[in-house]
């Protein structure tokens, strides 16, 4: 058996080697962003800079890799960043004014415990999401632009429209440490990055080790097939989008703890930038293929990307353009890949003679 | 019977696939105002010649002549300008239309090329639909019609191109008696046309009716040609199979063990106020292969598919070895001892887009998983390897996407995905489909050698040598009922195919006594 693997990728060689220079296309994307940005863009590669551009990114990287889960079922998640901008105002709100029971005296929370309560809220639109996919058949387009909009009118009801400002917390209360969430570090390094690495780490242990991340695959390669295999479909697409959700929830309790205030338009149009950092790292749209890692590299080069042009004076509008160019360029390429790899595998299979 | 001309020759044609040689040098002629049949088992080349003589396929070496001329088929637009015209096994027909827009797919009925003149193109449907006996409304969406009748469909589609060669593959095997009786009379005024006829069957005195002209194919290779006067089924199954008969892997004795499945009154809705499966009851002891056979339709995979739990809705009980199984939960029924090996292997069967590895172990990964969470991927590994080097499975390495490996292979990665569940009964719709020779052999000899293990097996076939060789019982279905049961020494082939026949209306029998 091993002579056989040997014999069939020495039998490949050429193709092999195009084959790993496209598989490390986005690393090599974001070698080369870099590269580029510390020449041309001044202050580039400052610390300074790095720890604000990575703030940046660890937003779009949250939602991402919720996203790619969602993705790698066959699914979409567009609700994302209405999410973002309800939990935001629902953290804001528990902040300001706890709740209040009509009793002439109201319930106040810890920090802790506004950010299990926001998470749940996400969790629960992720579920919401879910149970419209499986329970009633709805296209998870719709089902998820349905709720976008649900979502985004429910953050603009809780305040008419206005911001929560001042979410300083209160100390009496135990939410003094709001704040740090957003602009608090750790050995030098910001929460929120910390909060990513274990987001990050987890999702990767759950897409490669466990069954429920082999069966999340499955359900996006061949839902039928899959369920004849005994995966439990429906389980499965909870979890995607509850996770989704959940991921939405962290984001927005980090925006509005970054801003000391949350408003109910914040989040619009952050699913774009998610689904765009998912496609960036490979993620396929039709399921069953994607990389947590790829998706977190897509993140940082698309925010890479923004930032640097930004410190380079390159105007709003072009970097829009640029953006594009890049995401099509991105699932051009990885056209590209799969057919190099079909030709590698079926060139060892012929190798074998059968 | 008066000399035919010959339309169509083929000369020294081969066609080499990836991995396998489907057709070696074969001469085919084609004769007009004739029914030119063409017989062989499953992968023998038939639907291939076909292809090529359609303009699907190109030949790897060998040229294709009309009328002496040797022409290029490149494309089925260039066969289409050459008068052919091909109703396929699997239909070509887009269920989200209707059958005067499928009929007419690609020749559109226009006004100055532009605006489709929908009314002409129903008149137009309205008068092959009488041609064909059939009363199919030109308006009605081809997805709510049925099979049979969307075979009429396809048919009508060809004859709308006023094709001079007709090629029907398989064009009865999801007709009734009746329906066949009007697709007989269709090919005879078409013949009295001029127009040559290729007909693909399985059912040998439906081609000994039908033909005048027979070709036979064997692993590529063409056996036998001549007119069909004086050929009798003995002589068709000769040069089909040859001297050696299929070699299916001896019986092993051995006795067989306590019931082990149970399957009571399953009655599945066929959505068009009938059932697909309609009161179905058998049982299964262990170490028993038990044949289903019956025409396509039959409802042999539905019934397979309610037994493993697909069909939420659905009236019986299944006893899994003295356990009731209760709700139709297919991930209950695989944990329970049941496993499926579903015929439509692309759609149900494997998942492309993974690995090899991860297609075999994907029923089983609770037996590499630790705390239900923890999977122990060298163990994984491990068990992919045994089962690799136990199946015989050819492959560079499982780490490959499944959809490198050819249909055999990809078979035998279906099947170890189902055994690594370790069953207690297996479940195999058409478990020979789309494989080649040797791996069909393969697979057999695995059935064999499980049942001597003491599994049970129930297993689907519409090929009669491979249930009356491979089988301790058999049952026959028809229409959704179980219509004939039969051992090993009781079972015939006449006697299965009567059974197979029975509820396809009074016809079939008198299709039977004038044959």
């Amino acid at each position: 058996m091993t002579d056989a693997t040997a014999n069939g990728s020495a039998a490949a060689d050429p193709s092999n080697a195009l084959l790993m220079l496209l598989k490390a296309r986005t690393f090599i994307a974001l070698i080369l962003v870099f590269v580029f940005f510390s020449i041309f863009a001044p202050n580039f590669l400052s610390a300074a800079n790095m720890v604000i551009m990575s703030k940046h990114v660890a937003l779009n990287a949250f939602l991402a890799i919720g996203m790619t889960f969602v993705i790698v079922s066959g699914g979409i998640d567009l609700s994302v960043g209405s999410i973002v901008g309800l939990c935001g105002m629902v953290a804001g709100y528990l902040l300001l004014n706890g709740i209040d029971l009509g009793l002439g005296w109201s319930i106040q929370f810890l920090t802790l415990e506004i950010c299990l309560i926001v998470s749940c809220v996400g969790i629960a639109i992720g579920a919401l999401n879910a149970t419209l996919i499986t329970k009633l058949n709805v296209a998870p387009f719709i089902a998820t632009l349905g709720t976008l909009y649900i979502a985004r009118g429910a953050a603009l009801l809780s305040s008419e429209g206005e911001t929560f400002p001042n979410l300083t917390g209160n100390a009496d209360y135990g939410s003094a440490s709001f704040r740090l969430i957003g602009s608090g570090n750790l050995l030098g390094i910001p929460i929120s990055i910390w909060m990513l690495i274990v987001v990050g780490l987890a999702a990767a242990y759950i897409a490669k080790r466990t069954p429920l991340g082999r069966f999340i695959y499955a359900v996006g390669g061949n839902e039928r097939a899959a369920s004849l295999s005994g995966v439990k479909v429906t389980r499965v697409k909870f979890f995607v989008y509850m996770f989704s959700g959940f991921c939405a929830a962290l984001v927005g309790i980090i925006i509005s703890s970054q801003l000391v205030a949350s408003h109910p338009a914040t989040g619009d149009t952050f699913e774009l930038n998610a689904i765009a950092a998912a496609v960036l790292g490979g993620t396929s749209m039709s399921g069953g293929r994607g990389r947590i890692g790829g998706t977190i590299i897509g993140a940082f080069v698309i925010g890479v990307l923004s930032d640097g042009l930004v410190m380079m004076g390159v105007s709003a509008f072009w970097q829009t353009v640029i953006k594009g160019i890049v995401i099509i360029a991105a699932v051009v390429i990885d056209q590209a890949q799969q057919k190099v790899q079909a030709r590698v595998a079926l060139q060892a299979q012929a190798a074998i003679g059968k | 019977m008066t000399a035919h001309p010959i339309g169509l020759s083929i000369r020294a044609g081969t066609k080499v696939y990836p991995g396998t040689i489907a057709l070696k040098s074969v001469d085919f002629d084609l004769h007009m105002g004739a029914v030119n049949v063409l017989v062989g088992e499953n992968g023998a080349g038939k639907s291939t010649m076909m292809k090529v003589i359609s303009g699907v396929e190109q030949l790897t070496a060998g040229r294709v002549e009309i009328n002496g001329q040797p022409v290029r088929l490149g494309s089925t637009k260039e066969a289409e300008a050459h008068g052919i015209g091909i109703v396929f096994q699997e239909l070509n027909l887009f269920p989200n239309m209707t059958v005067a827009e499928n009929i007419f797919i690609a020749h559109e009925k226009t006004r100055l090329g532009m605006d489709i003149d929908a009314t002409e193109q129903r008149r137009l449907t309205r008068a092959l639909m009488m041609r064909l006996e059939h009363d199919i409304d030109p308006d009605t969406l081809v997805g709510d019609l049925k099979v049979g009748q969307q075979q009429i469909v396809e048919i009508a589609k060809s004859l709308a191109r006023d094709a001079r060669i007709l090629i029907l593959d398989e064009p009865t095997s999801a007709l009734s008696a009746a329906e066949v009786e009007i697709l007989f009379r269709v090919i005879a005024e078409l013949k009295a046309d001029g127009v040559g006829i290729v007909y693909i069957s399985h059912r040998l005195e439906e081609l000994i009716r039908v033909g005048d002209y027979i070709t036979v194919l064997r692993d590529g290779a063409i056996t036998g040609a001549r007119s069909m006067d004086g050929v009798d089924i003995a002589w068709i199954v000769r040069n089909m199979i040859g001297d050696s008969s299929k070699d299916f892997a001896k019986q092993v004795a051995h006795p067989f063990g306590t019931d082990v499945l149970a399957v009571r009154d399953m009655r599945l809705a066929d959505g068009a106020g009938g059932f697909a499966v309609d009161g179905v009851s058998f049982t299964l002891r262990k170490g028993e292969v038990l044949g289903i056979y019956g025409l396509m339709g039959a409802g042999r995979t539905e019934l397979l598919e309610t037994i493993i739990g697909r069909h939420r809705y659905c009236s019986g009980t299944v006893t899994v070895d003295g356990q009731d199984m209760g709700r139709p939960v297919v991930a209950d029924r695989i944990a329970a001892g049941l496993a499926l090996i579903p015929e439509d292997r692309k759609q149900d069967g494997i998942i492309q887009d993974l690995s090899i590895r991860e297609n075999m172990t994907l029923s089983s990964l609770s037996d590499v998983t630790r705390g239900r969470v923890h999977m122990d991927l060298r163990a994984e590994q491990r068990r992919v390897r045994d089962f690799v080097k136990q199946m015989v499975i050819k492959i560079a390495s499982p780490e490959h996407p499944v959809a490198s490996l050819s249909g055999g292979n990809q078979q035998k990665v279906v099947i170890a995905k189902a055994l690594m569940t370790q069953p207690k009964v297996l479940l195999m719709d058409e478990p020979s489909r789309g494989i080649d020779i040797g791996a069909k052999a393969e697979v057999f000899r695995v059935m064999r050698h499980l049942a001597a293990q003491g599994l049970g097996i129930v297993f689907v076939t519409s090929d009669l040598e491979e249930v009356l060789g491979l089988s301790d019982r058999i049952l026959v279905m028809s229409d959704g009922r179980i219509t004939g049961e039969f051992t090993a020494q009781t079972a015939s082939d006449t006697a299965l195919i009567t059974a197979s026949a029975i509820g396809h209306g009074s016809a079939a029998a008198t299709q039977k006594e004038s044959a």
